[in-house]
């Protein structure tokens, strides 16, 4: 009887300890699903969800607050892969949230009048200039979230698709072109001859 | 004991198909030379890796063999220019690539003169390769712009470094070209076998390989025959070149690196690894003579031989070209019957791929224009359903299963066709080919990777956008915080200040009650008027200040025409956006 108890005690203290070490030593420091679902995100910074920004959404989903087809940069892969991560439903896109392919803002020079409002509205420090100079986009890490569009006095700000290049070029998917007559009869042909020969 | 067939026997390599070779077109005629175009058009990025940065500006006049771009980054290689001219343009133009799309290239008009740059040879046809240091001869590989001509494009140099560093014992000279039509390794070896073979000696010197192999499609005897000769002819009995010559069976893909590999030595490269990882090093056949070039005579990579075939060329050949020729110049030479064309392909059929334009230059990739006539490569018909009968897996000379990566590739898996090894696959289109339902299997590989690469080029960039992002809102906050700081500081002081001259009047006070009680009311009534009239002065200027700004000038007063003119236009703008 006393050893049992004493057995016990031992145990329970043994895992006690495990659990109160593992608890300090793996301490996880924000939420992973968050951190998962932002890992998703495209990181535009655009706020088209009507959240402030990317985490801010992810943050949302992982708390049950917002939909997974809220996303237009993200297009139909983000939202199967939010589907795939948090076994959802897959979500149609919805029909303003169509995307149109990846779009970079430019500043007409000629135009801009240096008054700096853009790059406070930039999310990404993707504009460069200062006051009453010329600005200009940084190409490369401009995320086309349109923000700077709006506060522009002067509207010298316009967003021009990702021109093509050698470099992010990809073969386009194939065309599959079933010529269904065709594979109709090939099938019924099939059909029939495991009918025939096969099956009881 | 370097000759012929000292290797006991061959291993065979899994899949692949055996193809018709319509090489006797070509195989043996003589190595034509192209006639002096009027304009190259030389692209600055005819390599993996980063475009060669331009040298030169619109208007210089440049020499043969002259540097036009230098190598930028550590994976690039320089171009030169092919002839002597004047540069006319650096611009964007059509070049040899599957999306038609345009690239920086410079334009040179030929002064038709030929005139090449100061060349000094590292070494002279008399003198024995020993004497030049393996750095002097990678030194020089780097210069001329040399790259993989089998069709990789890796800058060669790099490669002979990471090799260097790797160990590699075994050299494997790759000459089987088994693709159909093409034959311009196969002339290359008979009619210029020194070239090739000293071109060997360089590079194994600088890779310090024990043994090379040379592989050859058993379907070019002559080739193997003359290279046999040659080999012969430089091992003397205190001086043996260890290179041996090795005929393969003619089997597509046998020219393919790894399978190139295993049948010579029976050892496989490991999944998504590099010949260098098993200690061996592969090159093509005209590197090495580019590497020759290079050396013996200080020229640069700036020509190659392409072969010119297919049913709708007059006289089909092999013809030296320089680097930057348009194709339709070379396509007028060899004799174009245009009513018979179906399609343009640069390559072969098996890998090569449909020009848009004849308007595209030649580039040290270029190893063959196929000009079909109607009838002799019929697109296929459409594609049916996969009926899983596995030919394509039976096929597949990497041992993949392209049936099951087919299906996860058109569905847009992109994790699961990874799981399939899709990167091992080496497009060679087997699978394709021998598909009874006419699927575009390699089509598919092709799309799912490039998709990958996207993705992940994709997912770098948001990555970067997130830092970024972070950043900037750890930076606003800070801002912020120093703001808030700022303000409770100068609250304080403030507050300090005030404290003290409370104090101060303390004191006053009780001085007074010390002294004359009489001064000390009149001192404070007249402290009491003077804050009075204080607080009226400052009144009074802020209402004078005020009616100042009132009065004064603004700044759409009185503007001028073309300010009007200005704003107007914005404000249609503003008024259109809305």
């Amino acid at each position: 009887m006393l050893g049992g108890i004493l057995a016990f005690l031992a145990l329970a203290s043994f895992f006690g300890l495990v659990l109160g070490f593992a608890a300090v030593v793996f301490k996880v420091e924000s939420n992973p699903v968050v951190n998962q679902i932002d890992a998703l995100l495209p990181q535009t910074q655009c706020g088209q969800c009507s959240f402030a920004g990317c985490r801010p959404y992810a943050e949302a989903i992982a708390a049950g607050d917002a939909q997974i087809n809220l996303c237009p940069p993200g297009g139909a892969n983000l939202i199967q892969s939010l589907a795939d991560l948090l076994d959802l439903e897959v979500l149609p896109v919805g029909e303003e949230e169509i995307f149109q392919g990846p779009i970079v803002a430019i500043i007409i020079e000629e135009i801009c009048i240096g008054c700096t409002l853009c790059i406070q509205a930039c999310p990404v420090d993707a504009i460069l200039g200062a006051a009453k100079q010329m600005h200009t986009v940084i190409e490369s890490e401009c995320t086309g979230c349109e923000l700077c569009v709006a506060p522009c006095p002067v509207d010298c700000i316009e967003m021009l698709p990702v021109k093509q290049t050698l470099k992010n070029w990809r073969w386009p998917e194939p065309q599959y072109n079933v010529n269904n007559k065709e594979a109709d009869t090939i099938f019924t042909t099939l059909d029939q001859v495991l009918t025939e020969n096969v099956r009881p | 004991m370097s000759l012929s067939s000292t290797l006991s026997h061959l291993w065979p390599f899994p899949g692949g198909v055996k193809l018709a070779g319509h090489k006797t077109l070509t195989n043996h005629q003589p190595i034509t030379t192209a006639h002096i175009a009027r304009q190259l058009i030389i692209p600055l990025s005819q390599h993996i890796g980063q475009p060669a940065e331009p040298t030169v500006n619109v208007g210089d006049k440049v020499l043969k063999g002259q540097v036009l771009g230098y190598a930028h980054g550590p994976v690039s290689a320089p171009v030169h220019a092919s002839g002597s001219g004047v540069v006319t343009a650096i611009e964007e133009h059509l070049v040899p690539h599957p999306s038609g799309l345009s690239a920086l290239c410079i334009f040179i008009d030929t002064d038709g003169y030929e005139q090449w740059t100061e060349r000094s040879p590292l070494l002279s046809s008399q003198q024995n390769i020993s004497e030049l240091s393996s750095e002097q001869i990678h030194e020089q590989i780097a210069k001329a712009g040399i790259v993989g001509l089998g069709g990789a494009l890796y800058p060669s140099a790099v490669k002979l470094k990471t090799a260097e560093k790797m160990h590699t014992d075994t050299l494997i000279i790759n000459a089987a070209e088994c693709e159909p039509y093409i034959t311009c390794d196969d002339v290359l070896m008979q009619k210029r076998p020194e070239e090739v073979i000293l071109g060997i000696l360089l590079i194994k010197k600088v890779v310090g390989a024990k043994q090379c192999l040379i592989g050859i499609e058993d379907n070019k005897t002559e080739a193997y025959q003359t290279l046999l000769k040659t080999i012969s002819g430089y091992n003397t009995p205190h001086c043996d070149t260890q290179i041996e010559i090795v005929q393969v069976p003619t089997r597509y893909p046998a020219g393919g690196e790894k399978q190139l590999i295993q049948v010579l030595t029976g050892k496989e490269v490991p999944t998504q690894g590099l010949p260098m990882d098993i200690g061996i090093i592969c090159h093509n056949i005209t590197t090495a003579v580019a590497i020759y070039n290079a050396v013996y005579r200080d020229e640069p990579l700036i020509s190659r031989i392409v072969t010119l075939t297919g049913g709708a060329i007059k006289q089909p050949q092999n013809m030296e070209v320089p680097v930057g020729t348009p194709i339709r110049d070379i396509l007028n030479q060899a004799g174009l019957d245009e009513t018979k064309i179906e399609k343009i392909i640069m390559g072969g059929p098996m890998m090569g791929f449909a020009l848009p334009s004849i308007d595209i230059p030649i580039t040290k990739a270029t190893n063959c224009i196929l000009v079909s006539e109607k009838g002799e490569l019929a697109s296929p018909p459409p594609a049916m359903p996969c009926i899983r009968c596995a030919r394509c897996s039976d096929s597949c000379p990497m041992s993949l299963l392209p049936q099951q990566m087919y299906w996860y590739a058109k569905a847009r898996d992109l994790e699961k066709v990874q799981d399939y090894n899709l990167f091992d696959c080496i497009e060679c289109g087997c699978c394709s080919y021998s598909c009874p339902s006419n699927i575009p299997l390699v089509q598919y590989f092709r799309y799912a990777k490039t998709e990958i690469w996207d993705d992940e080029l994709e997912r770098n960039k948001a990555n970067i956008a997130r830092d970024r992002h972070e950043f900037r809102e750890q930076r606003l906050e800070k801002a912020k915080a120093a703001k808030a700081e700022a303000a409770r500081l100068r609250k304080e002081k403030l507050l300090k200040k005030k404290a003290l001259d409370a104090k101060k009047a303390k004191d006053n006070a009780k001085d007074n009650t010390k002294g004359n009680a009489k001064d000390n009311d009149e001192k404070n009534q007249s402290d009491k008027h003077s804050s009075t009239d204080l607080i009226q002065e400052a009144i009074a200027r802020a209402k004078a200040k005020k009616a100042q700004q009132q009065s004064q000038k603004k700044n759409t007063d009185n503007l001028s025409e073309a300010q009007q003119k200005q704003i107007d236009e914005v404000n249609e703008r503003r008024r259109k956006r809305s």
